[in-house]
């Protein structure tokens, strides 16, 4: 953001003092995490505890480093590339995080629309109303999707009853189970954006469209759809990002089928113990996402949200 | 505006149905007599009861508690302090890098920010606990309280600090009298965030725990892995009866501020 005055000199410096403790927890708990998975991404797999080899240990000064860098190993990328399991859980991660987040702009734009339609009276009681699941757990609303859509389930039952089907469906433990705990969590991260997008807008535009000749539908597209872009891509951003890397719902919803890299690096490190390979596939997941990220923070400095 | 058309009437009760239903179920069966979690068989608040008998579980709401307590006070503190920079420290050497750091966490997969804490903490030797789940919590709630914050900081006036110091306030007693009382409805907004984050949060806990440190997440986690059991909707609901009345009560008090002032 552009600052709107000429900060006082003596301010600013204040302004970098109050920045010293977040930006050296940032650095210590962040950034050199960051750095230390990199590092074990190279190191071979070891049993023992921790099980990684080599240990990159600073007392032994630049010699020390240098010895820990040629005992790089590329041999768990080109693991990873050789094992085609890898590369389909990449894939199919961003496919459902794509899928899902068409998905989630689908069902929240209607929403976001008719919030920043509103009375507007109404309009604060709605966000909070939006707002407020995303206060409750995230696993919780999860797990209560187990109950609706397992085989004997709320859902089955219902449609059963209502004579809509004669059979069961199976829901649970399918891909269509992970796009609908996708949707159903991630949809607050979608409205906000839209709604903030939308409610800015001048209803006088729409008008001076119709005025002008244009279709409901074509003025509704050219006009409210293309001004509210921002909050379209920021929604996207922040829905597709985290998915990608998403454990839980695949976890819980997903069946054997359902391939997603968040759930395969939890298997890495939690069943197989192989901390490197588990290191490396996180590696790789960042670099998938550094764009889309970089896009986010791009937005996200400039005010945005 | 003045009214809702038909269109945006039906959009938005289906949309809240479908976002709220699933909360309603959950509580409703929590209720239920019968075993079967989808088969009402009467009213019953035995496994409520069954609950406060689960020793394990009492536990592992200690645990998380304390942890999300100490997040919340950490976190906020960073991350008020980081949003104070983020507006005013415009530079701040290394900007970019701390800009970087302060947003990349808000989307950065949980998996990713578990398992590199992780392997910090093993390289250097700190033994796992309580203490590792709270820096790890703390380090990815503190950029949500700087979000929240700074978006309070930036439609912030700056001439009333000014003012002040104007009138012979030194600069810290202005931000301390004029500046603080000012964002502090963002601050608290800030402190239940990073409460509620930590509270919930399974992924990074689960890397960063150690013997003897299993909070709520993971116990029911572990529970539901099993299958659905009516004393986990139990706790599920006191879960979000707790949360409602939180939320409740920050709005209230957010809003009888705003009328005596």
């Amino acid at each position: 953001m552009a600052p709107r005055s000429p900060a006082p000199k003596i301010s600013r410096w204040r302004a970098n003092l109050a920045a010293i403790p977040p930006y050296v927890w940032l650095l210590l708990f962040f950034l050199a995490p960051f750095l230390i998975i990199l590092k074990i991404s190279f190191s071979e797999a070891v049993i023992a505890q921790p099980p990684y080899s080599p240990v990159l240990s600073l007392s032994d000064g630049v010699s020390g480093l240098w010895a820990a860098v040629r005992e790089f190993t590329f041999a768990n990328y080109a693991f990873l590339a050789e094992d085609s399991l890898y590369i389909r859980a990449y894939l199919s991660s961003l496919t459902i995080a794509a899928i899902s987040t068409a998905l989630t702009l689908l069902v929240g734009y209607p929403i976001a629309l008719a919030m920043a339609r509103a009375p507007h009276g109404w309009r604060p009681l709605l966000v909070a109303l939006m707002i407020l699941p995303f206060w409750t757990s995230f696993l919780i609303r999860v797990y209560a999707w187990i109950g609706i859509l397992k085989r004997d389930g709320l859902l089955n039952q219902v449609l059963l009853w209502s004579g809509l089907i004669s059979e069961p469906l199976t829901i649970l433990n399918t891909n269509t189970a992970v796009y609908i705990g996708i949707v159903y969590t991630y949809l607050p991260f979608m409205v906000l954006p839209l709604y903030a997008a939308l409610e800015r807008q001048d209803r006088a535009l729409l008008e001076a469209a119709a005025d002008l000749g244009s279709p409901p539908l074509l003025a509704f597209w050219q006009v409210t759809v293309r001004l509210s872009l921002p909050g379209i891509v920021a929604g996207c951003l922040l829905v597709f990002i985290p998915v990608v890397g998403e454990f839980v719902i695949p976890n819980l919803l997903g069946g054997s089928s359902t391939l997603m890299i968040g759930q395969t690096l939890w298997d890495e490190f939690f069943q197989n113990r192989d901390w490197p390979l588990a290191s490396t596939v996180a590696v790789l997941l960042v670099l998938v996402l550094v764009v889309p990220i970089t896009l986010f923070q791009r937005i996200q400095s400039r005010g945005g949200l | 505006m003045n009214r809702f058309t038909p269109f945006n009437a039906v959009s938005l009760t289906l949309g809240f149905a479908f976002l709220y239903l699933p909360i309603v179920l959950l509580v409703i069966f929590s209720f239920n007599a019968s075993q079967l979690v989808t088969v009402w068989g009467g009213f019953s608040t035995k496994w409520y009861a069954a609950l406060f008998a689960n020793k394990q579980l009492l536990d592992a709401a200690r645990i998380s508690l304390l942890v999300a307590f100490t997040t919340a006070c950490l976190a906020t503190v960073l991350g008020t302090l980081a949003a104070v920079a983020l507006t005013r420290a415009t530079r701040l050497p290394g900007r970019t890098l701390f800009t970087a750091m302060t947003y990349a966490p808000l989307v950065m997969p949980e998996v990713i920010t578990g398992l590199s804490l992780l392997l910090l903490f093993v390289a250097v030797g700190f033994e796992r606990g309580f203490w590792t789940i709270t820096i790890a919590h703390t380090t990815f709630a503190l950029c949500f309280v700087a979000v929240v914050v700074q978006s309070r900081l930036l439609s912030f006036d700056r001439s009333l600090e000014e003012a002040a110091q104007d009138l012979g306030a030194p600069p810290w007693r202005a931000f301390v009298t004029v500046t603080i009382p000012t964002i502090l409805p963002a601050i608290a907004a800030g402190w239940l965030l990073a409460f509620t984050l930590s509270l919930d949060d399974l992924v990074i806990a689960s890397f960063t725990s150690g013997p003897g440190s299993t909070t709520l997440p993971m116990r029911i986690f572990s529970s539901v892995r099993l299958g659905v059991s009516p004393d986990i909707n139990a706790a599920c609901t006191i879960l979000i009866a707790f949360v409602t009345v939180g939320v409740m009560a920050a709005t209230l008090t957010a809003k009888l501020r705003g009328s005596t002032r």
